[in-house]
């Protein structure tokens, strides 16, 4: 509170400034156009890249899904909404959203878990910046990388197998091998990922609580669960509201790990990647645009609904 | 608040623009790159794409440049060796920056080449001394020239074919498989290696059509029918690697295989018979001496089929080199073509099939000469059709997906009939026949 309050004060202190003539009670004409240009030339920047970089293919994008384009060809057709038509008429093109289930049961897990590591860890633990390294390491890994480093990791006689015949269990199991045991080892690879990016919003919401109400509720005898239950989880629930939305909307999204590990063989196809076979395989670029399209208005729409039932309280702990 | 509208609209404005700007890569439309008269006095600096960036890496294209300059000493030849060259090469395509020479990418259209390239000469007149020249010839004149012939088959180690007591080629898939099975039985190879994983290798599937029905027109009869009907020469290909999967004559564990260590798996007598072509040949025998064994073990078979008895291969081309219709240097880029396709040793350096209609055929086919295999080219005057209904039906008959769901197929790991899945394909295809009006 105080913080703003010196904010504004600072910024009300020029135009308090005594008048220096009687006629001119407002700033020269230079400094008015200045103050006015000045947070644009700061924005300049920043714009030029998100409108060349982002708003424009994305404006793009959209033309193209209204036309034949294959990608390459000087000639392109519009078509209308052709591209949507077909589409929304194709319903073997909606099918791949089965997989986004196993990475959307996934999520769950991993949320869970990076909120169980998140509170164990915001305690004093022995070790504790050590664990909280070897949490959030995997996230800085390339997406790329993780794929083939867990090729190896699921191949036949590969690492899962050798670490298991240590503990006695021979399996001779094709861990990529059906639909089921592919994707439930791709969703595993996609917690081990991203734990550590819910685990750092987590623990950074988590330590933003103040530390005495951790100490009154330990005077009145609370113990670590009641702390969580009735502190930490009411106190982080902005965050958690957020990692969810980013969980759905990334589940239905999924594109890196599968398409490197797979590239979408075996049932574990997901949208993007068939989005991506569209364009570049089959040089169905319009085709491929629109589907992007509707992947984007999907993703708005899941979120507006999740923001419908879930209104984004404010946090009020005191 | 009107300011933002403004800024707003303004934004929106630029990338509408910036939308209607596609790769409208100028209107220069039909123009020629002559060969040159006096070799001396042609010059400037010309650039070559590539997707061979290991002979690029180890320095033996450069050689090829050198070589080149002892007869156009003007000339200076630089290379772009890309990975991933067709994904990369076909965006770069949309701009007038692709290069003076490089490989047509298979993505562009047959009647979009005389946008892109410039025409090398009639068809006529190159086919007396080329081969292949009918991939790349639109309405008379001929826009690429390949830099070697590739035939389809079965790269195999002699020596496991040989332990497993099978010593003449299969004449019959049947016979195939028998054979197969005798390596399963009495060697400890693997006998037929998918290369599921890697995926391009499923793929090469496709050019059994042709030899086995020995046919010249098989590329146009893929667009004037199912090419999955009982019998047809897709089917018996597609229908021949279903058994051999299912039968469990394929490696253990398909999704994880990897194609680099796979070549030194069959130069060992790891692995038997990998499906691939006369251009595989030459790793396999590299990684032979890498590996310490005999690189005369591998040898190379025709698919199993015959013809009034006798074997049939397809030749076919590899990638086209093609001058850029922007190129400034067009007759520079015209010599080094001319030059790499008749004077370069690339095509001997790589057991290759020579494009040149007089040439021999390389050492390594001796073995066809001997068995008389019969060499067809396959007329592609349809091939831009065949792939407009390949795109149109997404079968993706140069993808290797349907193959990989054959084999999920096979192993049992998707449920579903072989027939009805092939008959499925062949529903698709001749739908987008249809539509397409052929």
């Amino acid at each position: 509170m105080t913080h703003t309050t010196r904010t504004e004060k600072a910024a009300r202190s020029p135009a308090a400034a005594p008048p220096q003539d009687a006629g001119t009670s407002r700033p020269p004409r230079k400094v008015r156009v200045w103050r006015r240009v000045t947070p644009w030339l700061f924005l300049a920047a920043p714009l030029a890249l998100l409108v060349t970089f982002t708003y424009a293919p994305v404006a793009n994008m959209v033309a193209y899904s209204f036309t034949d384009w294959d990608g390459v060809s000087p000639e392109l057709h519009y078509t209308g909404v052709e591209n949507y038509v077909d589409i929304f008429t194709r319903a073997e093109l909606f099918q791949v959203f089965l997989v986004s289930g196993y990475y959307l049961a996934a999520s769950v897990v991993q949320i869970g878990l990076a909120l169980y590591f998140a509170t164990i860890l915001s305690f004093n633990v022995r070790f504790r910046n050590f664990f909280k390294g070897v949490l959030f390491f995997p996230y800085l890994i390339n997406g790329v990388a993780i794929g083939f480093v867990f090729l190896y990791f699921f191949q036949d006689g590969g690492t899962l197998d050798s670490l298991l015949s240590l503990f006695g269990h021979d399996s001779d199991r094709a861990w990529l091998g059906t639909s089921t045991s592919a994707n439930v080892s791709l969703a595993g690879v996609s917690v081990w990922r991203y734990m550590g990016l819910n685990f750092v919003l987590f623990l950074g919401a988590i330590q933003s609580i103040p530390g005495e109400l951790y100490e009154a509720a330990e005077l009145d005898g609370a113990n670590r669960w009641q702390q969580f239950r009735y502190i930490i989880a009411p106190g982080i629930r902005p965050v958690i509201g957020l990692t969810v939305i980013l969980s759905i909307s990334g589940s239905l999204a999924v594109f890196e790990i599968p398409y490197i590990m797979t590239g979408g063989a075996t049932g574990t196809e997901t949208f993007v990647i068939q989005t991506v076979k569209l364009a570049f395989q089959f040089n169905k670029t319009g085709l491929a645009s629109a589907a992007a399209v509707v992947l984007l208005l999907i993703i708005l729409a899941v979120t507006w609904v999740q923001r419908r039932l879930v209104p984004d309280d404010k946090v009020d702990l005191v | 608040m009107n300011h933002r509208r403004s800024l707003i609209g303004t934004l929106l404005a630029a990338a509408l623009m910036a939308a209607g700007c596609t790769g409208s890569g100028g209107t220069s439309k039909g123009a020629d790159a002559k060969a040159p008269d006096d070799p001396s006095k042609v010059s400037g600096t010309i650039k070559v794409l590539t997707h061979r960036t290991d002979i690029v890496q180890d320095g033996t294209m450069q050689k090829y440049a050198d070589e080149f300059n002892k007869t156009y000493p003007k000339v200076k030849v630089e290379f772009e060796a890309i990975t991933g060259y067709e994904a990369e090469v076909k965006i770069r395509m949309n701009t007038e920056n692709y290069g003076d020479v490089l490989m047509i990418p298979a993505v562009i259209k047959k009647n979009d080449y005389p946008k892109f390239f410039a025409s090398l000469g009639t068809e006529a007149e190159r086919r007396e001394k080329y081969r292949f020249t009918d991939y790349t010839a639109v309405d008379g004149k001929v826009y690429g020239q390949t830099t070697n012939g590739v035939m389809p088959g079965f790269v195999y180690n002699k020596k496991v074919w040989r332990e497993a007591g099978v010593t003449d080629w299969p004449t019959t898939p049947a016979e195939f498989l028998t054979a197969l099975k005798a390596i399963k039985s009495r060697t400890d190879a693997v006998p037929y290696y998918t290369n599921f994983k890697d995926m391009w290798p499923l793929t090469s599937w496709t050019s059994v059509n042709g030899s086995v029905h020995c046919d010249t027109r098989a590329t146009t009869r893929l667009t004037e029918g199912d090419p999955w009907a009982e019998g047809a020469d897709l089917r018996v290909g597609d229908r021949l690697l279903y058994d051999i999967v299912n039968q469990g004559l394929a490696e253990k564990d398909p999704t994880t295989t990897n194609w680099e260590a796979s070549k030194p798996r069959l130069a060992k007598g790891e692995i038997g018979t990998m499906w691939l072509g006369t251009w595989a040949i030459i790793q396999f025998r590299q990684a032979a001496e890498k590996a310490g064994s005999d690189p005369d073990d591998i040898g190379f078979m025709p698919f199993p089929t015959q013809v009034d008895g006798e074997f049939c291969a397809t030749a076919a081309p590899d990638y086209n080199q093609a001058v850029n219709v922007h190129s400034p240097h067009k007759e520079a880029a015209r010599a080094w073509i001319d030059w790499f396709t008749e004077k370069s040793t690339y095509v001997a350096d790589n057991l290759a099939m020579s494009p040149l209609r007089d040439a021999p055929l390389p050492d390594v086919l001796k073995a066809y000469e001997d068995a008389g295999v019969k060499l067809i080219e396959v007329d592609d005057s349809e091939g831009a059709l065949v792939k407009e209904i390949d795109n149109a039906s997404e079968v993706g008959i140069y993808a290797p997906d349907y193959r990989q769901d054959l084999v999920d197929l096979a192993r049992g790991a998707k449920d579903g009939d072989v027939d009805d899945f092939l008959s499925g394909l062949g529903r698709r295809w001749t739908e987008a026949e249809e539509a397409l009006g052929s």
